[in-house]
């Protein structure tokens, strides 16, 4: 049975494409956005309290690494098979190499529908993805040059609205303890779905609209959209089965990986290297690499990250 | 009742320049600004304001003829070039010149 979130996903896209009138109040989908980041924050702050944070650091180096790696392997294959500009292959490969909070929270309902336990740090390592991406982006556009402004990048990088919201919510969520989050727990993650679904409304409105631009650009940002976030999973599944998560946890961390990130990569590149046209990484982002993530990407991941187990253990 | 004449110097462009631009106008003397998120369409294509990296925003800025053109000539400069940007001054009365 198709989980009714990806139903909702599907109504907006199949609306956007007939141009329907629906769309979503901005002000809706930015209170949607931060619930689900509140949200995914503090349900991970709670398991926090519950671990050493030293037992938490290799994991966290482990997945920072896996950031710069897949924005370094994405750069070439856009730059020479792509042909697409500098400045255009590093903002593209900044956004394939953080993460989308969209996608981690679709991964986490699959799961949770199926029941599926997974280690519940995940959100810690989504924070520590969406970083190293973007500055290995603008230094790939830029060059180490000494007009990067670095402090602006720095504030843009760290005090977006993902991060913040993300971090607050960890720590929130870890110094409440399970007990402390009881009565806000109804809100927050009750009706985690239902947001999620409304959420993914919008976004299947987003996404359609992404597809009229990509006829512009053509079958190669198609052909990378889908490829790009295929080769990741499998780094993400096998950084997962090395670092010895569960079935659960290594289907999320080759979802991290596979997905593209559309809000903090964007705004960070816009201002950090305003040359690189956006519509370009959106297009992929938005229009390819989310909808195949939602629909086809998260049971392939999972599928995977099962074969893996199985096959280690024999 | 005595007014005088003013500039009014209008930016439309893309939100994720607001922060940028503000430190802007502030050093180039702006004394005011207001700003409202906006929609439309233009040579860049279709900005509804969807989401964030699709909206808007203008930018209003009421100054005297010299830091009008101050500002005009720095963002046409700095921002033209690679981002959505358009901008247009007109000549407006205002009531209290000591304001503006």
């Amino acid at each position: 049975m198709i989980d009714p979130i990806i139903l909702f996903f599907l109504l907006g896209a199949v609306a956007g494409l007939l141009r329907s009138e629906l769309r979503l109040p901005a002000a809706v989908y930015e209170f949607v956005s931060i619930v689900l980041l509140l949200a995914i924050g503090l349900k991970g702050g709670v398991e926090l309290a519950k671990q050493p944070f030293a037992s938490l650091l290799p994991h966290m180096l482990a997945v920072i690494a896996m950031g710069f790696v897949l924005t370094l392997v994405a750069f070439p294959v856009l730059r020479y098979l792509g042909r697409f500009t500098r400045a255009d292959a590093a903002s593209i490969a900044a956004h394939y190499g953080s993460v989308s909070v969209g996608t981690f929270a679709v991964v986490v309902a699959y799961l949770g529908s199926r029941q599926i336990a997974f280690e519940e740090h995940m959100p810690l390592l989504l924070v520590m993805l969406e970083v190293p991406a973007i500055l290995v982006g603008i230094v790939l556009a830029r060059g180490l040059s000494r007009e990067t402004r670095w402090k602006s990048v720095a504030h843009e990088v760290f005090l977006g609205k993902g991060i913040v919201l993300l971090l607050g919510g960890l720590l929130i969520g870890w110094a409440a303890g399970p007990e402390g989050l009881k009565p806000i727990e109804p809100l927050f993650f009750d009706l985690f779905k239902g947001f999620l679904a409304v959420f993914l409304l919008e976004m299947g409105l987003i996404t359609a609209k992404q597809l009229g631009s990509l006829r512009l650009y053509g079958p190669f940002l198609i052909a990378f959209g889908i490829g790009m976030p295929l080769f990741s999973a499998l780094v993400g599944v096998g950084l997962g089965w090395t670092l010895d998560l569960s079935v659960g946890g290594t289907a999320i961390l080759a979802t991290l990986a596979a997905s593209a990130s559309y809000i903090a990569v964007p705004a960070a590149m816009r201002i950090s290297v305003p040359e690189a046209n956006p519509t370009l990484s959106l297009s992929a982002a938005l229009g390819i690499t989310f909808p195949f993530n939602v629909l086809l990407g998260i049971p392939i991941y999972y599928g995977l990250a099962e074969w893996v187990h199985t096959f280690a253990r024999g | 009742m005595h007014s005088h004449t003013r500039k009014l110097l209008t930016v439309i462009t893309e939100a994720a320049l607001e922060s940028t631009l503000v430190r802007d106008l502030d050093r180039l003397n702006a004394h005011g600004y207001t700003i409202t998120d906006a929609r439309g369409k233009g040579s860049r294509g279709v900005r509804d304001a969807g989401w964030e990296a699709n909206s808007n925003i203008r930018i209003e800025i009421v100054c005297d003829a010299e830091t009008a053109t101050a500002i005009a000539s720095y963002l046409r400069e700095h921002y033209y070039d690679d981002y959505a940007m358009i901008l247009f001054m007109s000549n407006i009365d205002v009531l209290r010149s000591e304001k503006f």
